[in-house]
């Protein structure tokens, strides 16, 4: 972690943050702080903004104005080494991204070998210690070709913790698989709730959301039209736009 | 038959004539290996080139130079390239003819190569360029473990092609006098005043190279597939 951080401050910290795709303003003003532990979802109608408002989070988007801190790092500065950051940030895809050409153990230690310095014996034996806690060690030597869509969602998930990330940034990550799929990926992100890691967690799985975020964002039109903890959410919604979102979705 | 026998001994045996098409082969191989590698390198750095401006937008400058070196390599035959390389290039200096010959189909070989490459780095799914750089790879780091190999793998049947073609096309060096396998055979058939024996021999020979290959392709093609499934 960076050491000019001060554990009081949020772990992300995001301020007016702007980004256009040409004349479309996908993301319209959006602050939000995220703080350590801190097990956020984020949810609205398609189109709203909640991909590319986590994408803008490790830059995957290029912010258009508007600043976010991490770790008390400004990373929209472009002087910021980002590749550096976003060793920090775990990201989970929705296609999961598992390099198709290496073998799953090779998909897990490639990052920690070639950017973390570490021996490929002891990324070896941190990647097989986590992939038992998800349930594939024997797993280690298949391509991703061999795996089904669920398990292939939690070696990705694997392939960012690999990275002892401080924060996990998962964008839908079972809206591509089968529905009897689903429960694996998230019973890998329950436990990892449960260990407090700090993630921001984009979903359509509302009773997911309810059960495990601490708090939910909900975003229309660019903009974080809402927030509040799981059951006031769901029970007391306070403006139309998410009373109307909820009536669709529940 | 007995007249088929003599025209073999005149055609290959008399005055050690087999030799023009062993030399020759010696020389087409050398050639088209050098080539080869040439293109292979050349064609690695242009894609590259070329597909970093078409990602990111940087590299401008060398984009447009590899742009203008893929334009005029590509609309012009390669024959007149050869010819332009020898006497206008090298026309001044005393160079080994196999040097200029692996220079000109070398430069020749990698345009069309860069193009190939190219190609198979924008078939590499662009979630495998965004999970490269979540990880915390860099731009190179990525286009180096994850997109080339990939990228590699996919225009593999396209690549070989194109060796069989450099490998053919070099038959063009006796344009420049270059006693390549084409031009040994040539040179029987004006000594013997026989066509047929001599270029049958060399198209046979060039034919078995091709197969000889395919059949290498193949098998390399199959093994890369079972290590991916
Ligand atoms: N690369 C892009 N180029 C142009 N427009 C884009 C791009 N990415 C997103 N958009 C637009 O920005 C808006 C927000 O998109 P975004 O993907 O963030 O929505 P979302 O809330 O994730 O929707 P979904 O639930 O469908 O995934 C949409 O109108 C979308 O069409
Ligand atoms: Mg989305």
């Amino acid at each position: 972690m960076n050491t000019n951080y001060d554990a009081q401050q949020p772990l992300i910290q995001v301020t007016d943050l702007i980004k256009s795709f040409g004349d479309l303003d996908a993301l319209n003003g959006v602050s939000v702080n995220i703080n350590e532990g801190d097990v956020v979802f984020v949810v609205g109608p398609s189109g709203s903004g909640k991909s590319t408002f986590l994408r803008c989070l490790n830059r995957l988007e290029e912010p258009t104005n508007g600043r976010i801190l991490f770790e008390g790092v400004d990373i929209t500065d472009p002087k910021t080494d980002i590749d550096k950051h976003r060793q920090k940030m775990g990201m989970v895809f929705q296609q999961f991204n598992l390099f198709p050409h290496m073998t799953i153990l090779k998909n897990l230690t490639i990052g920690p070998v070639k950017l973390q310095n570490k021996s490929r014996e002891e990324a070896e034996a941190e990647a097989m210690k986590l992939l038992e806690r998800v349930g594939l060690a024997d797993r280690a030597g298949a391509y991703p070709s061999q795996l089904s869509g669920g398990q292939k969602q939690r070696i990705a998930i694997v392939r960012a913790l690999c990275m002892k990330p401080d924060v996990m940034l998962f964008d839908e990550p079972t809206s591509a698989l089968d529905p009897e799929m689903v429960g694996e990926v998230l019973s890998v992100m329950r436990d990892l709730a449960e260990q407090r890691m700090t993630m921001v967690v984009v979903t359509h799985e509302m009773a997911f959301a309810r059960e495990v975020a601490n708090r939910i964002l909900f975003m229309a039109e660019g903009k974080i039209v809402e927030e509040n903890e799981p059951v006031a959410f769901f029970e007391n919604p306070k403006s139309d736009r998410l009373k109307n979102f909820l009536s669709k979705v529940l | 038959m007995d007249q088929l026998i003599e025209k073999f001994y005149m055609n290959f045996i008399k005055e050690d004539r087999w030799q023009y098409i062993t030399n020759g082969l010696r020389v087409t191989l050398t050639v088209t290996f050098f080539a080869v590698i040439m293109g292979i390198v050349l064609g690695f750095l242009v894609a590259v080139v070329r597909s970093t401006y078409d990602k990111t937008g940087k590299m401008k400058i060398l984009n447009i130079i590899c742009n203008v070196y893929l334009t005029i390599i590509r609309g012009t035959p390669v024959v007149v390239q050869l010819l332009i390389t020898y006497f206008v290039i090298f026309g001044s200096v005393n160079i080994n003819k196999v040097v200029v010959a692996v220079i000109a189909f070398g430069v020749n070989s990698g345009a069309y190569v860069a193009e190939i490459i190219r190609s198979g780095i924008m078939s590499v799914d662009n979630g495998q360029f965004e999970a490269g750089r979540s990880i915390g790879f860099t731009y190179g780091q990525t286009m180096l473990y994850i997109i080339l190999p990939q990228a590699f793998k996919n225009v593999l049947p396209a690549l070989a092609n194109e060796f069989i073609v450099l490998l053919k096309e070099t038959s063009v060096a006796g344009y420049i006098a270059l006693e390549d396998l084409t031009k040994g055979g040539d040179i029987i058939r004006s000594r013997t005043y026989d066509a047929f024996m001599p270029l049958i021999a060399v198209a046979v020979i060039y034919l078995v190279m091709v197969m000889i290959f395919n059949y290498f392709v193949k098998c390399l093609e199959r093994r890369l597939r079972n290590s991916e499934h």
